[in-house]
Order: C-alpha cells, then structure tokens, then sequence
C-alpha cells in the first residue's frame, strides 16, 4: 500500500466510526427529546444514560478528522477550507448550541425541557449539514473565479442529490440511533423501552434504505464519473442490502433473554454497522483517488513524507496508549449492569 | 473593513473566549486533584466535598470548553487555510498527539464523573491524576504551535514550496519549553485563583461556622497552590522574555517601547509608547534593568525598533498589555505572601476585609492576565503569522463576507456565557455546601449521585 492510501484509509477509518458514533449520538439526543414527556417509559433515560458519558468522546472524533485531514493532506486544506467556510461555520456554531446545552440540560434539571429541545433540535441539523461535504467534494458546486475557489450555495441547495443525501443523513441518525437504543435498552431490562425504540427502527430502517437508493438515482445525473465507478463495486452494495435484510430479519427473531419481547438487538446492530461499512467502502473507494473532483486527488494534496513517517509512528503509540483506555470506559458503561439500570444518569 | 481584519478580530475573539474556559480546565483538574489526595491523607470529608463541587463546575464549564475548542480548531482551517497547509506539512505532530491527550482526558473524565461510586478511592485518583494530566498535555501541545509561529525550525521556503522538513526539529522548536511551561503554569495559577476568589466571596457572606470552615480550607488550598504557581509564572515568564531577547527582538522592543539599540538600556514601566516623539510618555524608568533582565548583564545591547523596517512593527500598544500582565503576576505573588504569613505565621484566625477583597480579585485578574498574555503573543506577532516566513496576510481565506460570521459567532459567546453563569448559579444555589456537609457527616458517601 502507498503512503497515501494507508493515509486516506485511516482517515477514512475515523469519518467511518465518527459517522456510527455521531449519529448514534445525535440521535439519542433527539430521541430523549421525543420521549421526554413519558413519565412512565425509561426511553428519555435510556438515551441520557447513554449520552452522558460519550459525548465527549464522540467529539473527539471530529477534531481527529479535522487534525487527520489537515495533517494528511494539507494540500487539499485550502481549496477545502475556502470552499466550507460557510458550512463549516454553520455546522460549528450548531455543535456549540448543541453540547453546551446537552450539559446544561442535565445539570439544570428545572429547564430541562427547554435545554432538551434546543439541543435536540440542534442536534439533528448537524449531521445533514455534516454530509453535505460529501455532495461537495463531488466537483460540480465549486467554481473558480479569477483562481478564486468559490462554492455555490444556490446550486447546492437546489439540487435533488444534496437533498438524497440530507434525507439519508437524517433517517441512518435516527435508524441507527433508535437500533442501538434498542440493544442499550434490552441489556438494561427495560423491556418497554426496548419496544418502544425497535418499533421506531423497524419504520426507519425502510426510510433510509431508500434514501440511499435515492442518492445512486441522482448521482447518476449529478456526479456521474462517481456513479459509474460505483458501479464497479456492486457485489459491496449487494453485500450491503442482504446486511440490512439480516438486520430486519434479527428485530424478528425469538429473544434469547426475554419470555415477551421479540427480536436479537445485538445481531442487529452489527449486522447494520457491516451494512454501513460495506457501503462506505464502495463509496470510497470508488471516489478516490479524488479528494475533491477533479482538482485535488489524494497524491496532489498528500503532506511531506518526514512528516508522515514521524504521524504514523505516533498513531501506533497511541493507539497502543488509549486502546486499553477505551475498554475500560466501554466495560463502565456499555457493560456494567449496576450502571446500565441506574435511575437518573447525572 | 477588510477580510483581513475581520477574519483576525473573528480569531481572535474566539480564541479570547476559548481561553476562559480552557485554563479553568487546565487548572480546575489540578485542584481537584489536590484536594482527592489531601481527603485520602487527613480523611477529612471536607476535602472530598471540594472535590465533588469543583467537578461539577467543571463538567459545565467543559460543555463550553469543548465546543469552543473544536470551533478554534476548525476555524484554524476555515480563516487560515494558507497557514495550516503550511503546519500541515511540518508541524501536524503536536496537533496529531493532542487528540490523544483530548481522548485520554474525555474518557477519564466520564469515568471520573460518571463511575466515582462504582470504582475504588485509587482509582479514583488515578482517573482525575489522568484528566489532569490530558488537559495539561492539551494545552502543551497546542501551545507548541503557537511557538512554532514565534520561533520556526525544521523547514524551509524555496520558491513558495516547503522543502527539507524535519518534523521533529520543528516540534522541538527553541521556544516550545519555556512557551509551554508559562501557559501550563499560569493555567494552575489561575483555576487556583478563581476558586480563592470563589472561597473569599463566600466567605464574607455566610454566617455558618461550619461552612466558613470548608471555604476556610478551600481558601487555604487555592492560596497555596495558586501562590506556588505565580511564582513559577514569573521565573518562566522572565524566560520568556529572555527568548524574545534573542529570537524575537522587535517584539520585545515594541514590548518595552524602545527605539534606540543600547546597552545598560533602561526598563519603562507603565505609560503609553509615542512613536513620534520616540518615547514611552509618563513612564517610570529604571536605568540599566532592561538589559540585566534580557541578558544577564547590563552591557546587554537590545536592540531597539530603529533597527527594523517600519512595517515589520508590532502595534506599540502591546507595551501596555505586556505591563498588565507582569503587574497582575506581582501583585498576585505579593498577596499571596501575604495571605500566608497571616495565617501560618502570625496564625491569625480571619482575614481582615481588604485583604479578603483583594482574594476575590485575584481570579479575575489572574484570568485577564492570560488574556493579556495572549493578546501581547499573537498581536505582537504581527505582521508575521509564522516569523519571517509568512505573512497574516497570505495566509487568511480568499472568502468574502466574513462580517456576518463574525456577528454570528461573537453573538454565539454571549450567550453561552451567560447560559453558563447561569447554569452554574442555579446548580450550586439548588445544591448548597451545608447540604453536602451534613450528608457526609451521616457517612452518606455516594460520591457524586445527587
Ligand atoms: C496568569 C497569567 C500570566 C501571568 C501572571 C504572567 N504571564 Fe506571561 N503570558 C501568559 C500568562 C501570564 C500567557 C497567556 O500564558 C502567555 C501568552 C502566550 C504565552 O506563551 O503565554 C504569556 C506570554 C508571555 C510572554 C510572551 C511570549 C511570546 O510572545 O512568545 C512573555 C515575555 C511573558 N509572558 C513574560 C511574563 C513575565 C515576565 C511575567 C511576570 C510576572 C508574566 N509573563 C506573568
Ligand atoms: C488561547 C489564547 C489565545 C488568544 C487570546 C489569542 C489571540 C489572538 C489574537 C487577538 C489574534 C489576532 C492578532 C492580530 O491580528 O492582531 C490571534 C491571531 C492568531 N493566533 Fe492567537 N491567540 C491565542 C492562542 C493561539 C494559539 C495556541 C495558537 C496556535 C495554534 C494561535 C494562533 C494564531 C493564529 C494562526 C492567528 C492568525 C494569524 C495572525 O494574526 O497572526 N493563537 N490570536
Ligand atoms: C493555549 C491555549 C489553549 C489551552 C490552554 C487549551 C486547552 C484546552 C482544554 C483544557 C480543552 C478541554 C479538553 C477536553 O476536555 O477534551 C480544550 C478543548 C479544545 N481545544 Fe483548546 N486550548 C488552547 C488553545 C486551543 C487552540 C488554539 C485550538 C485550536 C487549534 C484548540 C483546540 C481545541 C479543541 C479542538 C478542543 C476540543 C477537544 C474535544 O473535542 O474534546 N485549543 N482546549
């Protein structure tokens, strides 16, 4: 392999576990805002509990994707940072609203409804304006004046493609969301919020499943260099439905824990996140080697090669360093029975 | 206005904001920290209740810590993308190895919070020992970026392209010690000050002999520590200017508004540097400490702003700002001295008034130090954003319209930071100190469950 597709590949690599992570916890923000109002049911707790102690991680992600990026391929910083400078703004002052009052919230129990619904609200704008950058880096809504790059805010928001793709942003954040919610719940004993939230991702899975097939519709009109490379990878995409059919088939399938519920969450969650991963894969790999078509390709932008030995060798250092980090963390709060049934997560 | 000034009013103003909240948590873990070990010494519950309080505060205050950094980070690319294609290439390192601080320091941090009474005292204090430490590491590393702008080693520039790059030679650039250490130190200078205040305040309020007690020991532990750390503040701070002496002249001229290059040269305090009359008007000079202070010796030629073209002046108003802060860090030494003596040498049991007012100040100053500090670096730096390599000017966006944006974020800051003062008024007014106190005295040790 290359330096430059080991260096998109663990770029990739974060944009892929920050995009399970992010939507998992945007959506249960949003989610702890829908069933906030239901004194009876543990879901608003469910969500918080989980939210509580990952956010902060979850935000990490998306400074290393930034750092990853600019550190990477620096040459494609420029073109990049001048054409997201109005996105990319937007999206940042949305993240403030939205994580300072995911705290507020939890602290100043006596607003929490208000605090709840901003960040709520905020939260699910976040990841349709995040996967704008995708559309963007197809080519076709950057121009160049007098060599100054410039995006097209007025094309951008009038084609159908940008709209496939917030649609599906959207519906995978709640899908996926309200699929690990269920899992969360179902470790937790929570038998009605288990229903609850796989009643949800049995609506949503459809919806998003569609939104993806409505994104290749209009990708072939839009980026259609993208569309047919993407053709090359069709056993990936066929992979990737059968996962989701997998998924379906498991919220089906006999509990293995409990008398009266259906479904193997568990199954379900990985066999999504295989979905995800086979259909991001073909995606990528059909887009490179352009970062951004057609200027900036992953050689073009590519940093010097001093400077990424010396980052790959502090990426084996600290991934070594953290990885034991994460399992404890995970053990905590992902595992531990006495934290998963706690009442009141603050 | 131009782009140029707005996009370094917008920088600026979100990296003044983010400062606030990151050196509370610099310095706030620190003290968290302290008072976890002395409760596991003394067992005094008190200090566990100190713990619990402080951690609150800074879980809010990380809320906004969090979000603003990730704002500086990406705003860095989005204004600056002609300087970040440039530290892409030979300074990513510190950038890279902070995300693993920022991991290190979020995990324990909700382990911390989130798992006190599920994991042992030892454990404990080794979650809050590592939060401490990755917010510390943080702001080494991000620091060093910023001494690499001052001082830049490991490239060079041929032709507009960057060639024979050493990126260690650049993370080690002359300056990353000591810049390092003055923010880190000051940092634990300040988180213990604004508690000091916070401890004094309540204290000339409460009627409580119990809860004058606990802000007692607060009082007495912030003093201690902060004291500590001024101190260092300024031993590394002369350092700090030691380095400019050498690597920066221009901007150490411009700090001690000098215009002549002299040796035995004097030190102006205060006033206002004239550039038409060549002076610092209403100044107090001291003949000869200008040059002990930048060499060691008075036969230390400094070079003064003469020397250098016109346009590669900083703004002479970084004189002032650059008084303000050596002033705060004095007097924040002096009154911690005196604190002390009071209370361990002529063991008088209270503080009389001013002395408790002056505390209360000492958070506040000390936090507009850091601001002073960093406003004197970064303006002072000017016209260079990385020093006789690339101007600020070739590295700003080429997008126009920058002035919504700025409305949008300053408008942004206001208010999260009134919502965070009032998060934090409403929390600790719902959830007094005597509560805590007397459960703990019923042994009721759940750490941080409400
Ligand atoms: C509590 C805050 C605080 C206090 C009391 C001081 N400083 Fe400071 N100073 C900072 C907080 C700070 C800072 C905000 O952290 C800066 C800004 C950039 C940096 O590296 O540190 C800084 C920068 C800074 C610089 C500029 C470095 C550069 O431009 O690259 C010098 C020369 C000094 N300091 C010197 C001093 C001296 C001689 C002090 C004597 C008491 C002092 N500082 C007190
Ligand atoms: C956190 C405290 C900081 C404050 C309050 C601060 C303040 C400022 C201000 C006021 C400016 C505008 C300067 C001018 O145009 O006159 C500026 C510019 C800048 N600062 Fe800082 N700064 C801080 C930290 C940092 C750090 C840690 C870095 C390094 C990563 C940094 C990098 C820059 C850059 C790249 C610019 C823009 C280019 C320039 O004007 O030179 N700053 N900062
Ligand atoms: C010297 C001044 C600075 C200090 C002392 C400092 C310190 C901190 C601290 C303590 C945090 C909270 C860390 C956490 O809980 O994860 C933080 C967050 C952050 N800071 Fe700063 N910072 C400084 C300047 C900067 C600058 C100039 C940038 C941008 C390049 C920056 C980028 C960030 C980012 C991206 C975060 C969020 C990390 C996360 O998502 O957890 N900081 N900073």
């Amino acid at each position: 392999m290359t330096n430059e597709l080991i260096a998109i590949t663990v770029l990739w690599g974060f944009i892929f576990i920050y995009a399970v992570m992010a939507t998992m916890d945007f959506g249960a923000g949003f989610w702890s805002m829908i069933y906030m109002n239901r004194e009876k049911t543990a879901a608003t707790n469910i969500a918080n509990r989980y939210l509580s102690p990952t956010w902060e991680v979850t935000n990490v992600f998306i400074v290393a994707i930034v750092v990853a990026l600019v550190s990477f391929f620096p040459g494609a910083t420029f073109l990049l940072g001048t054409v997201l400078l109005i996105p990319g703004s937007i999206i940042l002052l949305l993240l403030a609203i939205r994580s300072a009052f995911l705290v507020f919230a939890h602290i100043a129990k006596e607003y929490e409804k208000v605090l709840t619904y901003i960040s709520g609200i905020s939260g699910m704008i976040i990841p349709a304006l995040l996967i704008s950058v995708l559309p963007i880096t197809h080519g076709e809504f950057i121009e160049t004046v007098d060599g100054v790059a410039k995006l097209r805010m007025d094309k951008l928001f009038t084609s159908p493609h940008e709209y496939a793709f917030i649609g599906f942003a959207i519906s995978s954040t709640l899908f996926l969301s309200s699929l690990l919610l269920a899992d969360y719940s179902n470790e937790a004993n929570e038998l009605e919020a288990y229903q609850t939230y796989r009643r949800d991702a049995l609506i949503l899975g459809p919806i998003s499943l569609l939104m993806a097939l409505f994104i290749m519709l209009t990708m072939q009109d839009e980026a259609p260099w993208l569309y047919e490379r993407i053709m090359d990878y069709l056993p990936w995409l066929i992979g990737s439905v059968a996962m989701f059919f997998v998924a379906g088939a498991a919220l089906f399938l006999p509990s293995a824990k409990h008398q009266s519920i259906r479904g193997k969450p568990r199954l379900a969650v990985v066999a999504i996140v295989i979905q995800y991963f086979l259909a991001s894969y073909a995606y990528g790999k059909a887009h490179l080697p352009y970062m951004i078509y057609p200027d900036v390709t992953i050689q073009s932008g590519f940093t010097h090669p001093n400077t990424f030995r010396a980052l790959f060798m502090s990426y084996i250092i600290g991934f070594v360093i953290l990885f034991p980090g994460f399992i404890y963390f995970w053990r905590l709060f992902m595992k531990d029975k006495r934290y998963l049934q706690k009442n009141d997560p603050s | 206005m131009d782009d140029l000034v707005i996009a370094r009013s917008l920088f600026g103003t979100t990296m003044a904001f983010h400062i606030i909240f990151a050196s509370l948590g610099v310095g706030i873990p620190l003290m968290i920290l302290c008072a976890e070990l002395l409760y596991q010494k003394t067992k005094n519950r008190d200090y566990a209740v100190m713990a619990k309080r402080w951690t609150k505060g800074i879980a809010v205050l990380l809320g906004v810590a969090i979000p603003s950094g990730t704002i500086a980070g990406v705003q860095l690319s989005l204004l600056w993308p002609g300087f970040m294609e440039v530290i892409g290439k030979v300074m990513a390192l510190p950038f890279q190895i902070e995300i693993y601080a920022f991991f290190v320091e979020a995990l324990f941090m909700s382990i911390y919070v989130y798992a006190a009474d599920r994991i042992s005292p030892a454990m404990r204090i080794l979650s809050v020992t590592l939060v401490a430490l990755g917010a510390s590491a943080s702001a080494i590393l991000i620091t060093n970026v910023h001494a690499f702008e001052g001082t830049p080693d490991g490239f060079r520039i041929e032709n507009g392209q960057v060639v024979d790059v050493d990126p260690w030679a650049a993370f080690f650039n002359p300056s990353f010690f000591v810049t390092a250490g003055h923010v880190t130190v000051s940092a634990f200078m300040t988180g213990a000050f604004v508690l000091a205040s916070i401890s004094a305040y309540k204290m000339l309020r409460e009627k409580n002999k119990r809860v004058l007690e606990f802000y007692r020991k607060a009082l007495m532990l912030s003093l201690v520590v902060g004291g500590i750390f001024s101190i260092l503040t300024a031993l590394n701070g002369h350092e700090a200017a030691q380095l400019l002496h050498e690597y920066q002249p221009e901007k150490l001229a411009a700090a001690e508004g000098l215009f002549e290059t002299q040796s035995h040269a004097p030190l102006a305090i205060g006033g206002f540097t004239d550039p038409d009359t060549q002076s610092v008007k209403w100044a107090i000079e001291i003949p000869w400490l200008l040059s002990f202070l930048a060499g060691n010796s008075f036969d230390t030629v400094v070079q003064g702003l003469n020397d250098f073209p016109k346009e590669w002046w900083p703004p002479l108003f970084i004189h002032t700002l650059f008084n303000a802060m050596v002033g705060i860090g004095s007097f924040l030494i002096l009154l911690s001295l005196i604190g002390l003596v009071w209370s361990k040498v002529m063991k008088r049991p209270a503080f009389p008034r001013p002395l408790m007012w002056a505390i209360i100040a000492s958070g506040p100053l000390s936090m507009l130090a850091i601001e002073f500090g960093w406003i004197f670096a970064c303006t002072g730096r000017q016209p260079w954003v990385i020093y006789r390599m690339m101007k600020t000017e070739d590295a700003v966006t080429q997008s126009e319209n920058l002035a919504l944006l700025f409305i949008l974020f300053a408008a942004i800051y206001i208010v999260l930071s009134i919502a965070v003062v009032l998060v934090l008024k409403y929390y600790f007014r719902r959830h007094p100190v005597i509560n805590e106190l007397a459960s703990q005295e019923t042994g009721h040790s759940n750490h941080f469950t409400q």
